[in-house]
């Protein structure tokens, strides 16, 4: 009896290790790229060419890399532009994606499992294949080097909230927009007045992982916003380094690192509702 | 013939059949026009590109089938198809990973957000940045060189991560990794979450160690979204763009299908060649896509005999994980 006692002590004190042991290797491999980046921004030219790359820093508050990554990239720019596509695109998706959930899931017509469809088709299109074509049409709009016409690009092709919507407006009960109905109310009154504020965890959940998708943004942006003078993003505007600058590594680390504080301000700020969003987005039936 | 009491249109649209149509045309053109113009119009065209000897401005000749000879012709089109391989075999690793960490985080462990947190990080950066980042990182000498030394490598024994056709490919499939196993942590976390929490706490109490409620509880829980997983990272690797696209830009037998594809298309301008190798792929996805779905019948009807709801909840997962990859794959 002892023994199987002290044996199972044992094999519990082993998977305790294992755990720890396993946890803090995945997240020192999930972390060094970044934490590399970090301390080699922080070194001055001739820090970074005489030391090896993982030796600290001399100072943590040398900011001129950061400062001169800023100027170069063009980095103050691209933020306002991100800004105002971010903010562009969030509104407008909402009312598109809400809106077109609202049809889908409250009306019975003929074409609405054809539309349905017709949006889970265009989602298994690779992207990337897509802009092969894409571009010309871009081009006889004059949507190259428009941030407008970014913006209407990134609002049409949004799937995955249009989903998380359609989940939400089926869980609430129909009673609702019956009572409302018989009280005489429109169907624009209704989605307006009584079901877009209940949908606001819904919002708030896809708008996180919409803006976080569109901030991120590059190839698109890339393609179609080639003037980088003028209409960069905060993730094109890192394109600055590629070139002349592409081994100045001190000065890419400190751009790449100003690129990612707003996610990582975003994700510590929401951290439950992007985990939330993403497995309701693929778990939930 | 019926008498019937002529409407005019004022009045139409205020009855509630009117009522309807209008808020249904309100709502749904939008979406609609910008469905139709960015997605169905451009595939409507690039069909019609795939015939054509064109770039993007200027004079265009029928030359028939010959692109799509051409694709399969020429080695860097279709043979860059077998970098894939790589992408699958690094999709499994991504899935164990991350399914082996997911259950160690859904059991009470200490910091255990803090380490969900760091896992998952990568996933939120930019893909520009993640190129720098990697171009950086393998760099002979520099971080992963170093951490190798520290674990007593010498680095006169170290190949070139980026350069070295036997291992680049490994590398730019590790990033792959290293970018999406805490998401997919994440997911699974999410699905074991949703057993019961009375499960575990009987099974406990029965004596069960944590390898068999993993065996008996969760894995039957999560089977579904792993199955899922698996069979939707083939057509993720035949589409495999961005490690390579951002680290190497395509060199050194690096360039998969779509990076060649993108290459031949926006620096080399050969539209109607490049229309041809996106039609092509995208032939093969929706064989695959159709085949996953027969196969998926089969296992599943033969496995439990379930109510068709279930089917329908299963048909939404496999469509809304394919978009998620979708939506990351650019």
């Amino acid at each position: 009896m002892k023994k199987t006692n002290r044996q199972a002590i044992a094999g519990k004190i082993i998977w305790m290790v294992i755990q720890y042991v396993s946890l803090l290797f995945f997240s020192f491999v999930a972390v060094l790229p970044v934490v590399s980046c970090v301390i080699t921004a922080f070194k001055t030219d001739t820090e970074y060419q005489n030391t090896n790359v993982m030796t600290l820093p001399e100072s943590w508050f040398n900011f001129e890399n950061y400062i001169k990554a800023f100027d170069k990239a063009n980095m103050g720019r691209g933020f306002i532009n991100s800004a105002i596509i971010l903010v562009c695109v969030l509104i407008i998706s909402t009312f598109i994606g809400t809106q077109l959930a609202y049809v889908l899931d409250r009306f019975k017509f003929f074409g609405n499992g054809l539309i349905r469809n017709l949006f889970l088709f265009a989602s298994q299109l690779p992207g990337v294949a897509m802009q092969v074509a894409l571009y010309e049409i871009m081009y006889k709009l004059h949507f190259i080097n428009s941030m407008f016409g970014y913006i209407i690009l990134m609002c049409g092709t949004d799937i995955i909230s249009i989903y998380i919507y359609i989940q939400f407006f089926e869980n609430i009960d129909y009673s609702l927009d019956e009572s409302a109905i018989v009280d005489g109310a429109n169907y624009f009154t209704i989605f307006y007045k009584i079901l877009l504020p209940l949908l606001k965890p819904a919002i708030v959940t896809s708008c996180i992982l919409k803006g976080v998708g569109t901030y991120n943004e590059y190839y698109c942006a890339n393609l179609y916003l080639q003037d980088k003078t003028r209409v960069n993003t905060v993730a094109t505007s890192l394109y600055t380094f590629v070139g002349p600058l592409g081994s100045k590594y001190n000065l890419i680390c400190a751009g790449v690192i100003i690129s990612l504080l707003p996610a990582l301000i975003v994700f510590i700020t929401c951290q439950k509702q992007i985990y939330s969003g993403l497995t309701q987005g693929a778990v939930k039936g | 013939m019926t008498m019937k009491k002529r409407r005019s249109f004022p009045d139409w649209l205020r009855s509630r059949d009117g009522q309807k149509v209008l808020v249904m045309t309100a709502f749904m053109i939008v979406p609609l026009v910008l469905l139709f113009v960015f997605t169905y119009l451009p595939f409507g065209q690039m069909f019609g590109f795939s015939f054509y000897n064109m770039k993007y401005i200027g004079a265009r000749k029928f030359v028939g089938l010959k692109n799509y000879a051409k694709v399969f012709s020429r080695k860097d089109c279709f043979g860059a198809l077998k970098l894939s391989l790589y992408y699958m075999l690094g999709s499994v690793v991504q899935l164990v990973i991350a399914l082996y960490l997911a259950t160690i985080l859904s059991f009470k462990v200490r910091g255990g957000n803090l380490f969900k947190g760091f896992m998952f990080f990568p996933f939120l950066i930019n893909g520009i940045a993640i190129g720098f980042i990697f171009k950086f990182f393998y760099t002979r000498g520099f971080v992963f060189d170093t951490v190798l030394q520290w674990c007593g490598f010498q680095l006169d024994n170290l190949p070139y991560w980026l350069r070295d056709q036997k291992i680049n490919n490994f590398s730019l499939v590790g990033t792959s990794v290293w970018r999406y196993f805490g998401q997919n942590m994440v997911l699974f976390i999410g699905a074991i979450m949703s057993v019961d929490a009375e499960l575990y706490e009987a099974a406990t109490l029965d004596g069960a160690n944590r390898f068999q409620q993993f065996k008996y509880i969760i894995m039957p829980s999560i089977k579904t979204i792993i199955t899922l997983n698996v069979i939707l990272s083939i057509t993720g690797s035949l589409s495999a763009f961005e490690p390579p696209y951002v680290i190497t830009d395509g060199a050194n037998g690096t360039g998969t299908y779509f990076v060649v594809m993108h290459e031949i298309a926006h620096t080399q301008q050969k539209v109607g060649l490049a229309s041809a190798m996106a039609i092509v792929l995208l032939i093969i996805i929706l064989i695959v896509t159709g085949l996953q779905k027969l196969f998926f019948k089969y296992i599943f009807k033969s496995g439990e005999d379930e109510d068709p709801r279930a089917a329908i909840k299963r048909e939404k997962q496999l469509a809304r994980i394919s978009g998620r990859r979708g939506g990351a794959a650019v």
